[in-house]
């Protein structure tokens, strides 16, 4: 696993509010056992009904950077939401904030979902729109996004941006690390212990 | 334990296996509970990496989301829905996991299940990757939904990883109003803090209001934690949780069963105990809620209209616009009349048999509306019989609604009980996302179950409290 440590690409402007999972990646698209080929199905109803979404136009095609409003994300639990911009080519999220799972679950993938104010996602649509081939750059270390002469600060929980700058954002190798831990833990609780314990 | 230390606390605290080096606390999950859905790249990522399950006993698998509610024939019709029941029969086999498949009595939706098991206790932290894991918060269980890569976490290590949230408690006080129910309690709360309120929190609902509901009253409730944001919801033990959970399968028996008691009611959050937020709203501001919008926040009292764009927050008027053109609704019309095409009782949310009870109340002696297609879906197999015992399948089936199998069924359309185009559907589910309900330009009402039944006998949103015995109302 590769630390995280700057993201850099062009943007995808998707400017709106409590965007959900369901939007993200329709339930009949989660009949499946693999997340293969889960990417060309991401917003596909929301592209389906708007020609112009932002996933369908063509100046938006190699954007690696989405930025978006608040509660981005909100919903269901299902990785297949991340999972399906992360193989549409979504590299990393900026928005005004993220629904709770749907970030650790960004997480889990290594995908760096920062927040930053209204005032700058605003900035950030307007600068996409006015040139897709911008070229931005998230430093997780300096919590920065710059672009152009421009850098805006992002913000990000430091438990979420340490796994993913140290490269540990696959948390299970440090889970498995710690059986005696594990075990300790589970001798201590009165339900599997017969509740003769407290 | 400290007397100012909350039940989130305390049960947070017991399961802590320590910190890693980002500063998440590494969780022990004492339950476990997996379905088809989210599970079978989970196991993928256990073979990749030649890992085995720690617990298999403490991992409980049904199968709810792609269930056909019709005809369960093996192989299933949709070849993509059998590909995933095979994958979790297979995998469960594989890794030593119990299933409570098709064929078992005791299949349904998995946040019925548990429960209706005693396998959802006090004190337990649980875990499932699925969002409405919430619900099991009802018991005062510690209830996390989460997604595919923790679900592979859980099985491999028993734990997950996770960051400390705050904790609120959202205090109700007051005796509900004839025709409010608990759903309309959750949605009122939903609209007073938002989508994105509970974002950070866990929360403990707690009041006279709580006091006063049934367990499944309170797995509504915690049910629909996530639609406000929430990491979880959960309500303290108390007699009626000790009074449900007693001679339940899963449950301990004889004298153990009563020192667990004694332990589940210690965990309670005491008269000192601290929160890092407290709101207080009063039950008789509450009346039968309907949601008019493509968010579950976008609500009202069944009485009101519509409001004004005008009315919101500059910063809302985009969401707030988009909601009124895809439910194509305007600005000040009353949301009582509005037509339904479809009614669906059923889900996590509302699909156990109070109520069932309470949507076959109002639709004993009356008729499903012209051109109104109506389901009732239980919530397991168990909800199902017992329907039957009561006579309520008769009740429904008389009143013309479609008398179901168990599973998850509309409120998420993944089987084949899907909106067309863009019918409208009030439904007792959770959740009135754009398309949600399988017709990517379907639109949802959310309401409570015998709010529902009333929509389904009017073909229009309907306030229920008129339908009510006079007695009552």
């Amino acid at each position: 696993m590769s630390n995280v440590e700057t993201v850099s690409g062009t943007g995808v402007p998707l400017l709106l509010d409590d965007i959900d999972t369901d939007r993200i990646i329709p339930a009949r698209f989660l009949r499946c056992v693999t997340f293969d080929g889960i990417g060309e199905h991401a917003f596909e109803d929301d592209r389906e009904q708007n020609p112009n979404h932002p996933f369908n136009q063509e100046r938006f095609q190699n954007g690696s950077i989405l930025v978006s409003g608040r509660n981005f994300g909100c919903g269901s639990s299902r990785e297949h939401a991340p999972q399906s911009l992360m193989r549409w080519g979504v590299k990393a999220i900026v928005a005004a904030s993220f629904a709770e799972i749907f970030f650790g679950n960004c997480t889990s993938l290594g995908i760096p979902a920062v927040c930053a104010s209204r005032e700058d996602i605003t900035k950030l649509g307007a600068a996409i729109e006015a040139d897709p081939t911008l070229e931005f750059t998230l430093d997780l270390n300096a919590l920065t996004l710059s672009f152009s002469n421009e850098t805006v600060a992002v913000t990000m929980p430091d438990s979420a941006r340490s796994a993913l700058t140290s490269g540990q954002f696959d948390a299970l190798a440090q889970l498995l690390a710690r059986k005696d831990d594990i075990a300790a833990t589970a001798s201590k609780l009165p339900y599997l212990n017969s509740f003769a314990v407290s | 334990m400290s007397d100012k230390q909350n039940l989130f606390n305390k049960v947070w605290d017991l399961h802590s296996v320590g910190t890693l080096a980002s500063g998440e606390t590494q969780l022990f999950i004492g339950q476990h509970l997996i379905h088809e859905v989210t599970s079978p790249q989970a196991f993928e990522m256990l073979r990749e990496r030649n890992l085995t399950v720690l617990h298999p006993e403490r991992t409980l698998a049904t199968v709810d989301h792609i269930i056909p509610t019709q005809n369960q024939a093996r192989p299933f019709v949709d070849l993509l829905a059998e590909d995933m029941m095979s994958a979790i029969e297979k995998n469960c086999q594989e890794f030593g996991i119990e299933l409570l498949d098709l064929d078992d009595n005791r299949q349904g939706i998995v946040h019925v299940v548990g429960p209706e098991q005693g396998l959802t206790q006090p004190g337990l932290t649980m875990a499932c990757g699925d969002s409405h894991t919430s619900t099991h918060g009802a018991f005062g269980a510690i209830a996390f939904g989460i997604g595919t890569s923790q679900v592979a976490y859980v099985l491999a290590t028993q734990t997950l990883t996770m960051m400390r949230p705050k904790v609120r408690r959202v205090e109700v006080n007051g005796e509900l109003a004839p025709g409010v129910f608990a759903k309309d309690v959750t949605l009122y709360i939903i609209q007073k803090l938002g989508v994105q309120g509970g974002v950070g929190y866990a929360y403990e609902y707690a009041g006279t209001t709580f006091d006063a509901m049934s367990m499944e009253e309170r797995m509504t409730v915690c049910n629909m934690s996530i639609e406000g944001g929430a990491r979880c919801g959960y309500i303290n033990p108390d007699q009626t949780t000790i009074d449900y959970l007693k001679g339940r399968p899963l449950c301990p028996q004889g004298e153990e069963f009563d020192r667990a008691a004694e332990w589940w009611l210690s965990l309670a959050s005491g008269p000192d105990a601290e929160f890092d937020d407290v709101v207080v709203f009063d039950a008789a501001d509450i009346e039968p809620t309907v949601t008019w919008g493509i968010t579950p926040a976008q609500s009202l009292g069944v009485s009101q209209a519509i409001p004004s764009l005008g009315s919101y927050d500059e910063s809302e008027r985009t969401l707030i616009g988009e909601a009124l053109e895809y439910m194509d609704l305007s600005e000040g019309q009353p949301i009582e009349g509005t037509k339904i095409d479809v009614a669906f009782v059923g889900s996590c949310t509302n699909g156990r048999i109070s109520d069932l009870r309470e949507a076959a109340a109002i639709a004993k002696g009356n008729k499903v509306a012209d051109g109104v297609k109506a389901l009732i879906v239980p919530g397991s197999q168990i909800v199902a019989k017992q329907a039957e015992e009561e006579g309520l399948d008769k009740i429904f089936i008389e009143a013309g609604f479609q008398w179901r199998a168990a599973g998850c069924s509309m409120c998420l359309a993944m089987n084949p009980d899907k909106l067309q185009g863009r019918e409208v559907c009030a439904s007792s589910s959770n959740r009135n996302f754009k398309g949600r309900q399988g017709s990517p330009t379907g639109r949802t009402l959310l309401m409570s179950p015998a709010m529902v039944a009333a929509a389904a006998i009017n073909g229009c949103v309907t306030d229920v409290r008129k339908m009510l015995e006079p007695a009552l109302a």
